[in-house]
């Protein structure tokens, strides 16, 4: 009874046939268009070596200056701005200016490149449910598979560095922003979009006027998950050498520091906080002429 | 821009529209006289429209009369091609709206037509201004005329200082009054009224027809008003066309529907209209015999008045005249009283 017991598998052998030739054409793959694919994302790494420049280089008070006024801008609430100013604070006194501010830089960035990408992909699947129904159980994968998976592929073809770390943590965190795209665009009233195509919208005319402007609280939504997102993924990411919070809270677990993992922790917790209650005030702004007052 | 249209007509020509997978499949068998519940029971696809054939002329208001669910809003979403035929023709001016294409159907929505919507259907984002200027805006018409023309009718609808309003800040008539503005603004010569009013109180509904009706002396458009309203219908249409399970049952003037309704369907939904204030002398006068007798009443009085008018004097006999003071019939107060009270019954008044 033992093939009973024993799941009758296809055998080492074959097993390890399998393994060997797709890793050998990865590496191929890898060895022929690897500088190619890095030279392709050239832009990106400038761009994130600026903005982290950006963030580090700037005098302390200005960039305290500049949050509170997107966030300001962003909530129109005196508590949120006045709190987020008090929580930036803190988070220097306690030493860990530099690396929060490394962390809102790969934070931004990511979420940029994920709002660019996103949001097309996203306007995509709603204009087809052929499309909807290829990308869907893509995004599934994105958001289960154990990111350090597809951090392999990614480190053969860059190698240790910000950018397969920044690719890590897009490829995590973009999915919300473009179920929410797409989500938000089909449930645009149909009614409206009738009157559109009544008075002889074009389609361009009726995406613009009609479509991403009643959307637009629903891809807030999403774009506040994905920088939720985005922030959680800092700390794996830091595993292939990512620079800021998630860099110490890894240093904490290896060496067991516990008071630098909880505080580099509660950093991140408190970026997450700003970011979150100014994302959502703006959405919740966004939305105020959608309700129905009147019947 | 023209504001007089002497008219658009339009003419649907055979026009029949299934709902379901495979339209085509089953148009023959529905010429051949497949009913409604046997091509929904047997074939799954629902019957919208069935040979429908309406002549509407140019500059008059068109009504489409039907109980919920009869075909009216499909009907009317043909005349802009929402909602693409089956089979047969829209003649509007003299292009057919069915064989156009996209972009032939993009600039015809642009120019041709304007619409009212049941639910109002503004933009939520946008203010009553910005709402207003709509049809113009994606026509590519400068900024300042785009304004110049939604100001005026934002005016003209009663709406003066309600510009930078949002929709949800306004009642549902105000709210209308921006639909019928944004739809006005587009000066389009055909306005296309999908219960427009229905969803309003009915004060205000009252107000919003004596709205259209001021309107419509000076722009003389074509109007296709869809209602499921008999009293709506008698006091906007010109002309009304009764439609049931996506048949027109009956069509003609309003007085000669309520004077002689086709059939039960229609008894039944005139039976309750205050005939007095509906039928014209012109529909019980008698040719003239002799000399007219009496006092004159112009032509187009409705009976009420003209009973009013001949008991005040004491007449029982009077002439009617047209427009010029010309005799063209003899009234008697017996007939004109007795055609508003008969309550009709289809088989003795055919
Ligand atoms: N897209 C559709 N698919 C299937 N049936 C439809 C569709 N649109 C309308 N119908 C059917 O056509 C009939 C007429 O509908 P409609 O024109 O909306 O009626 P009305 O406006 O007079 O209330 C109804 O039986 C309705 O269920
Ligand atoms: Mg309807």
């Amino acid at each position: 009874m033992e093939w009973l017991t024993e799941f009758p598998d296809l055998g080492t052998s074959t097993l390890r046939n399998i393994r060997l030739t797709v890793d050998g054409a990865f590496r191929d793959f890898t060895r022929a268009y690897g500088e190619s694919i890095e030279l392709l994302f050239e832009p990106v790494k400038w761009f994130l070596i600026n903005s982290e420049n950006f963030m580090t280089d700037m005098p302390w008070p200005l960039i305290l200056g500049i949050v509170a006024v997107l966030v300001w801008i962003a909530s129109r609430s005196w508590k949120i701005t006045l709190s987020s100013v008090v929580v930036l604070i803190v988070i220097g006194l306690f030493g860990m200016w530099e690396d929060t501010m490394k962390t809102i830089a790969m934070t931004f960035v990511a979420t940029v490149l994920a709002i660019i990408f996103g949001i097309p992909i996203g306007i995509g699947m709603s204009r087809s449910n052929r499309v909807q129904s290829v990308v869907n159980p893509i995004l599934d994968i994105m958001q289960t598979m154990p990111s350090f998976v597809y951090l392999i592929p990614v480190i053969m073809l860059f190698g240790i560095g910000k950018v397969p770390g920044l690719i890590a943590v897009i490829i995590y965190a973009i999915p919300p922003i473009i179920r929410l795209t797409n989500l938000g665009i089909r449930l645009v009233d149909k009614d409206v979009l009738e009157a559109a195509d009544a008075f002889g919208s074009s389609s361009w005319q009726r995406l613009k006027n009609v479509q991403m402007p009643l959307a637009l609280p629903t891809i807030m939504a999403g774009i506040n998950q994905t920088i939720m997102m985005a922030l959680a993924m800092v700390v794996v990411a830091s595993m292939v050498g990512v620079q800021g919070l998630g860099q110490q809270v890894l240093r904490a677990i290896n060496n067991q520091y516990f008071t630098l993992g909880v505080l580099n922790g509660l950093a991140i917790v408190g970026v997450a906080i700003i970011f979150d209650r100014a994302s959502q005030a703006y959405g919740q702004r966004l939305q105020r002429h959608t309700e129905v007052v009147h019947g | 821009m023209a504001e007089q249209h002497t008219g658009i007509g339009i003419s649907i020509k055979n026009l029949y529209k299934i709902f379901g997978s495979n339209p085509e499949a089953y148009i023959d068998a529905v010429k051949g006289g497949m009913t409604k519940t046997e091509l929904n029971e047997k074939h799954n696809h629902v019957l919208g429209l069935k040979d429908i054939n309406i002549d509407m002329p140019g500059g008059s208001i068109q009504v489409v009369m039907g109980l919920s669910g009869s075909g009216k809003s499909t009907l009317i979403r043909h005349i802009n091609r929402l909602i693409d035929p089956t089979a047969g023709e829209v003649i509007v001016g003299d292009e057919d709206v069915v064989k156009m294409n996209e972009t032939e159907l993009r600039e015809f929505r642009r120019h041709r037509t304007a619409m009212v919507f049941q639910k109002f259907a503004l933009l939520p984002h946008r203010t009553v201004l910005e709402n207003t200027v709509y049809g113009l805006e994606i026509q590519g018409v400068p900024r300042e005329e785009q304004e110049k023309h939604a100001r005026r009718w934002i005016s003209r609808v009663g709406l003066d200082g309600f510009e930078d309003n949002y929709p949800n800040q306004l009642s549902g008539g105000m709210q209308q009054r921006v639909g019928l503005a944004r739809a006005l603004t587009n000066d389009a010569p055909i306005l296309l009224m999908d219960e427009a009013f229905s969803a309003l109180d009915p004060l205000i509904r009252m107000d919003m027809q004596s709205v259209l009706l001021d309107l419509q002396k000076e722009i003389r458009k074509t109007v296709v008003f869809i209602t499921h309203d008999l009293d709506e219908a008698l006091r906007l249409g010109d002309r009304i066309a009764i439609l049931r399970d996506g048949e027109v049952v009956q069509q003609g003037t309003k007085q000669e529907i309520v004077l002689r309704p086709a059939d039960e369907y229609i008894s039944s939904f005139v039976r309750e209209v205050n005939r007095g204030r509906v039928i014209s002398v012109d529909m019980v006068m008698t040719p003239l015999s002799g000399e007219p007798q009496g006092m004159p009443i112009r032509s187009g009085t409705v009976l009420e008045v003209s009973a009013k008018k001949m008991t005040d004097s004491n007449a029982s006999f009077a002439h009617v005249t047209d427009a010029d003071g010309k005799p063209i019939g003899a009234l008697d107060i017996q007939e004109v009283i007795s055609a508003m009270v008969t309550p009709v019954d289809h088989e003795t008044a055919a």
